[in-house]
Order: structure tokens, then sequence, then C-alpha cells
């Protein structure tokens, strides 16, 4: 049987014709940009055209402010640790949210380790960030703020034109890690007005090991890597051209479809939204209705563990994920479900479904049968379902 | 992952429900963790006539959860005494290393549950464990959970238990 794949938050498969540039590329274009003789020129060509591509998907109109990296963590890496450097001397002081991916948490634990002080506001229920929260953590030796635009675990989108005004009265650089909203949802540097703004490739169906960072221009920002003057010399290392090809690639399909792909989502989305209740009940849906990821559905389900129904699912070739601790390699549930305000218990029963472009109504319901019978099982295993259960220390009769 | 034994028993666990009329029941874990299980006892002789558990928690925690119930069903109370969370994942054929901890609470649970056996039949009344309510984060950088002392690996700068801002070198608290 074919597998019902809706986890695409996770990992894409490439487009067709991103494969096909790609194999172009590996089959001819294997000079390194910066040669000066032809091979290197054609090579170097081919480089400014995925830049302009990608470019051209977040609105960015001058190229040379985007910088490709190897994925979406060293972008918000680079974009972090790139301005606490440069800035350093001026103050030690970064605004966050409690919601970050862990690129930006780890980033800034590490600053924390080298006298950087961080603020890291709160969230609301549905998980968004208050512009007047962000604007009382500024101080006087702020440096940065960073903020995400799309949050992986439960889709909300944050008011990053908001947050900016609140930045630039300030004066204080902006980096929001975009890495789930670019190629997914319109996302346009000059209206956002951010300094620093983090991507990755395989969201929008790119291949895995390309990453961008746009950083506008006049920005002072210390490189990660040194080494050449590649990237404008923000990014030493001779550049992943295939990858960067597919990307390019990618970005223009992802521009181009963006309004066809966001309708489609949110078509299965509203099915699977509003059918779940004739298959499961006591769930609690996370994040905000609207303001989302169209492509992001995250569901707590009450009195199970979420990598037991992921794997049930398996089963069932079904895929899907969960940020439950079991399933996450660490022992800690969600920081984005706890922030939200969800209980231990119900974070750890959390699914995240993600659609892509070619999920169906019949994957829906595929799911929704499966999963139906997945909790079933599940709960009847639960000792946090069945309440009447005899608990230890109760006097015999 | 997990070794073909493990998803045998996730898949098709042996001995889930409840003894509605239990001699003896053990509960351990938290959902903190991840993980919580109880174990329901039947006993004729001081030999588990019968045995039953519920779980909360990932795949390894339910398999541990059903091969435990196998490996103590029809033993004595002494021997099933001896019986350890390491016999528990070696009859697994092995548990990943991040489960050893949070799921592998089997042997925990049934000797939770024959205490309270004979807690019962010696006249005790055994008060329901609390979670405690104090605990220090302590060893450097890290917080380590309430109940079982692990240390959580993951760091937002609040701890999950306790809901306190996490003091690390060089930082300040937040306003």
């Amino acid at each position: 049987m074919k597998i019902t794949y809706l986890d695409h938050m996770s990992a894409n498969p490439l487009l067709p014709e991103v494969k096909a540039a790609m194999i172009d590329a590996i089959n001819q274009d294997f000079g390194n940009p910066s040669s000066q003789h032809t091979v290197g020129e054609q090579a170097a060509e081919v480089l400014d055209r995925a830049r302009g591509q990608v470019a051209d998907l977040i609105n960015c109109r001058e190229p040379r402010e985007i910088v490709f990296t190897s994925c979406g963590t060293e972008s918000v890496n680079q974009a972090i640790k790139g301005i606490a450097f440069a800035h350093g001397d001026k103050g030690r002081h970064i605004v966050t949210s409690n919601i970050e991916h862990n690129a930006v948490i780890r980033s800034l634990r590490r600053l924390k380790a080298m006298d950087y002080t961080v603020t890291s506001v709160s969230v609301d229920d549905l998980g968004k960030v208050k512009p007047d929260d962000v604007a009382n953590a500024i101080r006087e030796d702020t440096i940065l703020i960073s903020i995400m635009h799309s949050n992986n675990e439960v889709g909300t989108l944050q008011p990053i034109e908001e947050l900016v005004r609140v930045a630039k009265e300030k004066k204080v650089p902006f980096h929001t890690d975009a890495v789930d909203s670019v190629g997914v949802v319109p996302v346009d540097v000059q209206k956002l007005g951010v300094d620093l703004l983090s991507f990755a490739s395989n969201p929008f169906y790119g291949p895995t090991g390309v990453g961008g960072l746009y950083v506008r221009r006049g920005t002072r920002i210390f490189p990660l890597l040194d080494g050449g003057v590649q990237e404008h010399n923000r990014r030493a290392g001779a550049e992943n051209l295939v990858g960067i090809v597919g990307m390019g690639v990618a970005a223009e399909l992802a521009k181009k479809e963006m309004t066809g792909r966001i309708g489609h989502s949110l078509k299965l989305k509203e099915k699977l939204l509003s059918e779940l209740p004739n298959y499961i009940d006591e769930f609690i849906i996370n994040g905000h209705s609207t303001e989302t990821l169209p492509n992001l559905i995250s569901i707590s389900i009450k009195y199970i563990e979420g990598e037991s129904v992921v794997l049930m699912l398996d089963d069932e070739k079904i895929a899907v994920s969960t940020r439950s601790a079991c399933a996450t390699g660490s022992l800690r549930t969600s920081h984005v479900l706890q922030s939200i305000g969800r209980e231990y218990a119900d974070a750890q029963g959390t699914l995240i479904v993600t659609f892509g472009k070619e999920n169906t109504e019949e994957d829906v319901i595929r799911f929704l049968t499966a999963l139906r019978d997945v909790v079933k099982t599940l709960r009847d295993i639960s000792p946090l379902y069945r309440k009447s259960s005899p608990t230890a220390g109760l006097p015999l009769p | 992952m997990y070794s073909k034994t493990v998803m045998d028993h996730f898949r098709n666990p042996r001995n889930v429900g409840v003894i509605d009329d239990a001699d003896g029941v053990g509960e351990v874990g938290n959902p903190l963790c991840g993980d919580m299980m109880s174990i329901y006892l039947k006993i004729k002789e001081d030999h588990i006539e019968d045995i039953k558990f519920q779980t909360f928690g990932c795949g390894s925690a339910i398999a541990v959860s059903s091969m435990i119930t196998e490996i103590a069903k029809g033993k004595s109370l002494e021997d099933a005494k001896r019986i350890t969370n390491k016999d528990v994942a070696n009859a697994l054929d092995g548990l990943p290393q991040n489960k050893l901890h949070c799921s592998n609470l089997g042997a925990d649970a049934l000797k939770a549950a024959i205490k309270d056996f004979e807690d019962r039949k010696s006249g005790k009344v055994r008060p329901k464990p609390e979670s405690k309510d104090v605990h220090v984060h302590s060893h450097g950088d890290n917080c380590y959970c309430p109940y079982c002392d692990a240390e959580l690996s993951e760091e937002p700068d609040f701890c999950q238990a306790c809901k306190s801002t996490i003091q690390i070198k060089g930082s300040q608290p937040n306003p």
C-alpha cells in the first residue's frame, strides 16, 4: 500500500523540476564560482541566477542581501551569533520568545555562557507574542531581537511587522526565523522590515542541505565561517552549487504556485478539522485558527501518548509527527505546548499533521479512520482514560 | 529504532486491562517524563495468579509493561520481587538508550504492586504517593526531573516541572 505522507514539516520530496535542474547542474556546473576562467564564470552565472530566484521569493530587491548557507539551522546560528559577535562591544542583551526552535534556543544558550544575557518573552495561549512585551524587554544594551515568523509545532504566525516597528523605534536589529514560512506563505522582507531572515530550501520542495539568510544591506554582522570571500565575505567555503540550483528552481515554483498550494492545504485542513469530531472525542486543536500556517494542524489527544500513535499509524502506512517527550530523544515535553498552557499529559498526546501538494481528501479520511482505531486501542490501555480504576493504597474492603 | 520483540509486544500487548478486585495495585511514572504505568495483581498462596496492566506512554513503555506481566505471571512473590528493569529490557532484546530511563518502569510498577498487596495484608494503609513539590536545579546548567532525578536535556529558560526560570551562568532572570 502507498504511504499516506502527512509529515511535510519533517521532510519534503524534491519536485521533478528541481530534481532535473540539479541533475543538469551535476552534469555541467562543477566549476568554482570564484574561479576566473570560463568554467568558473559559468558556475558564477548559475549561482547568480539561483540567488535571483531566491531573492524574488521573499521580495528582496538586492540579491546580494541573500547569503546561502547549509541549512536553516546554520542561518539562524549565523544571524544570532553573527550579530552578537559584531555588536558585543556595544551591548550584550538579546530579546527572544519562549517558543523558538532549538536552533535559536541553543544559539542563545551558547551566548549566555559567553556573558550575553537573554530576555525571553512569553506567548498567549494561541502562541502569539505581544508587541508590548517585546517593547518592555528592550534595554539600553539590547543588540538583537529574534522572534520566529511561524511556529513549527503549532503553526501560529507572529505579528512580525508590528514587532519590527517596536524594534525600529529603539534601533535594535530584528531577526526572524522563517524556516517554516518561506515558500509556504507569502514572506516579503520589504513589508516585514526585518534586518535578518532565516530560511531553508526543503520546506518548499528544494533539497535539504541548503538554506539562506537574508541580511539587509548595512547590517553589521560577523561571519560564522572564516576563510575565503564567498557570499560577499559573509560565508566562507565553496558554494554547494547543485543544492543552490535546486533551491533556486524550487523558489521560483513556490512563488508561482503559492496561492494554489495554500488553497489546497486550506481545503484539506478544513476537511480534517470539520470531520475530526466525527472520529475522535476529547482533543484540543493548538495554535491560532486563522493566523497560522495553512498546511499545519496540531492536535492534542487526551489520555494517550504521541509516539505510540505515530508508531501505530505507521503500521497503517500513515506518516505523521509528534513532539511528545518520548519521540524527541530528550525527556522534555514540548516547551511550545507548555508555553501555550497545555498540561503535560495533553502535550504528550500531541500530533502534528502537515499537508503537502500531493495530499488529497482521501488521505484525510484514511488518516482519520486509522486514527479512530489507534486512539481507541491506546485509550483502552491507558490508566488515565479509565478513571474508575482501583488505585493503590485503598484499604481492603 | 526498536527491536522486533519490542514491536511485537507494542503491537500485541499481553495482559492489558484492569483487575477490579485486585489484591495489589502499583502505579509508577508521571506524564512529565512521558510514561505512567499501573499494574494490578491477583495473589493466591503467595503466587501471582493474575496480572494486568495499563500504560500511558510510548512504544517501549507499552512493550515493557506487556513483558513484565508475562515474566511475572505465575511466579512466587519472592521471585517476582527479584525481577529487575534490566531483566525486562533484556527480555525485549534491548531498549534504546534514551528510553532506559523513562520507559523501563515495569519492575518498579510490579514491586509497587507487591508492596501494596503486602501493606494491605498487614493492615497498613499507604498514603497515595505524591510528587516532590520542591526540587533543586542543581548540577550546573541543567534541570532535573523532580520525580526521578533524570537530567532534562532540552533547555528552554524555564523548568517545566515548577515553571521557575533556570539560572544559567551569565544570565539574569527575566523581568
